[in-house]
């Protein structure tokens, strides 16, 4: 699991962290107490609004430049963000 | 500071003081308070006086100066500022400046409001006693050997400290309310989509709010007036008109029918209770009609909103990779180590569970039976304020089980911690306006926050109940 959230974990951290998931993850199962098949999931806090209300005029507009975007950047160059190679010659 | 909105706004145009003045005054006194409660992790001088110059240049032409005029406010620093670095409370964007300005900020400055520094919180606004900050905790000011509460934690300490008279905070599951009852200040989490998220880092998406903190309810109905509305920039922004709050603050709430949620005095702390009750009587005094009503679905509104919130947290804090956001681990070689080191040596304890967690109920086989689940239960609590919003007018509650805690009490155990947000979750899920009003104190003098709820959009009727009670209470 930590693979896949791109965390790397020591021991002492795996120890902890699954004892304190275990924790949580019995609390969470208490939702299986409720007969949920015939309600439709919410994803989002919904009302009452017109069809198109979400939507902007699509008009041209001025967005940060190259090197604002980069300001942050831990490593730039020629424009880019740089990362350690990945593609071997 | 003993200022208000209005107060200061009487004193500008009187030319009994000017917005500069004002400003060097809030700056020399929050530098100087800071050190007894780590609220403020950034000052903003520069700007601070840039902006209280604007107010003066427009009071001396004979101008509106803006409803916010000179008045000194603090930011959650979760709401990014350009060219002001913006932590989240995290290492990994220590060193962070923004290239922009969120929505809310931008209306607040145009308002003619003075923005002074950011605040301390915790980190990526993931707790609820700040002790997840990266850069230390922050103290209660009524008692400081206790926590403020959290996330919003510095936003809600400054007010109860005096060191600003508006501040911004970020709800997600009560990280407005909560704070702003342990410091015995008001605080307002509006309804989902009022105030424009552009610029709010994001958390969980789906129930992130922006909203003020203050000393008065009318002083949050002016910065939350200043900061409503439709958004260009952020699509879940909503475009319903927004009325006018303070207009309607007479006092009067005769009539309104009050609900009282049956669930929400189950393992409540016998003092928080009382207060609690003594305050529904002040309201019945104040001709309310007082009804008791039931939220069946209150027990599983915590599992249902840290199951919904982790997933979409685990998502969110994916982008903090090592490329774009100031911070990258000196030890990776590869893409891969780039990724995973970064975000060990980055991110605190409390972000690492919640990545965890967030990742496990999104993975392949336990999507159905935690995140899909957990959305069928959203409909049912929001369901729940639907039918009783069709009986009543609003409702009112507690704010958290019991008051300020100490520092270092409860965090070895996270799950009675998350356990403590069930008042405040629930709303947060429906997506409903709510907020907190001081309500009393308990015998070790520590606050307690009356929570007072209403439909979507009926931030007005919120309003009003809140700021009658305080008329009769302070």
């Amino acid at each position: 699991m930590a693979e896949l959230a791109n965390l790397a974990l020591t021991e002492d951290e795996i120890v902890r962290m699954t004892q304190d998931l275990d924790g949580i993850l019995g609390y969470m199962d208490k939702l299986n107490e409720l007969d949920t098949s015939s309600v439709e999931p919410m994803a989002q806090v919904l009302y009452d609004s017109e069809e198109t209300a979400t939507l902007r005029a699509d008009v041209e507009r001025k967005t940060l430049s190259n090197a604002e975007a980069l300001a942050n950047a831990v490593v730039s160059g020629q424009g880019y963000f740089k990362v350690p190679r990945v593609i071997e010659k | 500071m003993n200022h208000t909105v209005d107060s200061i706004r009487t004193d500008l145009l009187a030319k009994k003081v000017s917005a500069e003045e004002i400003a060097r005054e809030a700056l020399k006194f929050a530098e100087a308070e800071n050190p007894k409660t780590n609220s403020y992790l950034t000052f903003a001088p520069e700007r601070a006086l840039a902006s209280a110059q604007v107010v003066d240049r427009k009071i001396a032409a004979g101008e509106d100066p803006g409803p916010l005029a000179g008045v000194p406010i603090a930011i959650k620093d979760v709401i990014v500022t350009r060219g002001l670095r913006t932590t989240c409370g995290s290492r990994m964007l220590e060193n962070y400046i923004p290239p922009y300005d969120a929505t809310a900020v931008i209306r607040i400055e145009q308002a003619g409001g003075v923005l002074i520094g950011k605040t301390n919180c915790d980190e990526f606004a993931m707790g609820s006693s700040n002790e997840n900050s990266a850069f230390g905790p922050v103290r209660n000011p009524v008692a400081l050997d206790r926590v403020p509460g959290g996330s919003s934690s510095g936003s809600a300490a400054v007010i109860a400290q005096g060191t600003a008279v508006l501040s911004l905070g970020s709800d997600t599951g009560g990280s407005i309310r909560q704070p702003a009852s342990f410091c015995g200040i008001t605080g307002v989490t509006p309804t989902y989509g009022r105030v424009s998220r552009y610029g709010l880092t994001a958390f969980a998406s789906s129930l992130d709010h922006i909203g003020p903190f203050s000393r008065t309810v009318r002083d949050s109905a002016r910065l939350l007036q200043v900061m409503a509305g439709r958004d260009e920039m952020d699509s879940t922004s909503a475009s319903a008109p927004v009325p006018d709050y303070v207009a309607a603050l007479d006092g009067n709430i005769r009539g309104l029918k009050i609900g009282v949620p049956k669930e929400y005095f189950d393992g409540l702390a016998s003092d928080t209770s009382d207060l609690i009750q003594a305050a529904i009587g002040k309201l019945q005094k104040l001709g309310c009609e007082i009804r008791e009503i039931h939220l069946p679905h209150t027990a599983y509104a915590v599992g249902c909103y840290y199951i919904i919130a982790t997933a979409e947290a685990s998502s969110n804090l994916a982008r903090y990779d090592g490329v774009r956001y100031t911070k990258r681990s000196d030890s990776a070689g590869t893409l891969q180590e780039m990724y995973r080191q970064t975000r060990d040596e980055g991110f605190g304890a409390e972000c690492k569970r919640r990545i965890m967690l967030g990742t496990y109920v999104l993975s392949s086989g336990y999507y159905d039976a935690y995140y899909l689940k957990a959305q069928r239960v959203r409909a049912l609590v929001a369901q729940d304020y639907a039918q009783a919003f069709a009986q009543v007018d609003a409702i009112v509650g507690p704010v958290s089980p019991f008051p300020a805690f100490r520092l270092g009490e409860k965090v070895d155990d996270p799950t009675a911690m998350y356990l403590s947000d069930i008042y405040t979750v629930t709303g947060s899920l429906a997506g409903i306006p709510c907020m907190s009003v001081p309500c009393g104190k308990t015998a070790d003098g520590l606050p307690v926050g009356l929570q007072v709820l209403a439909n979507h959009f009926s931030e007005t009727t919120m309003f009003r109940v809140a700021d009658a009670f305080e008329r009769v209470s302070s």
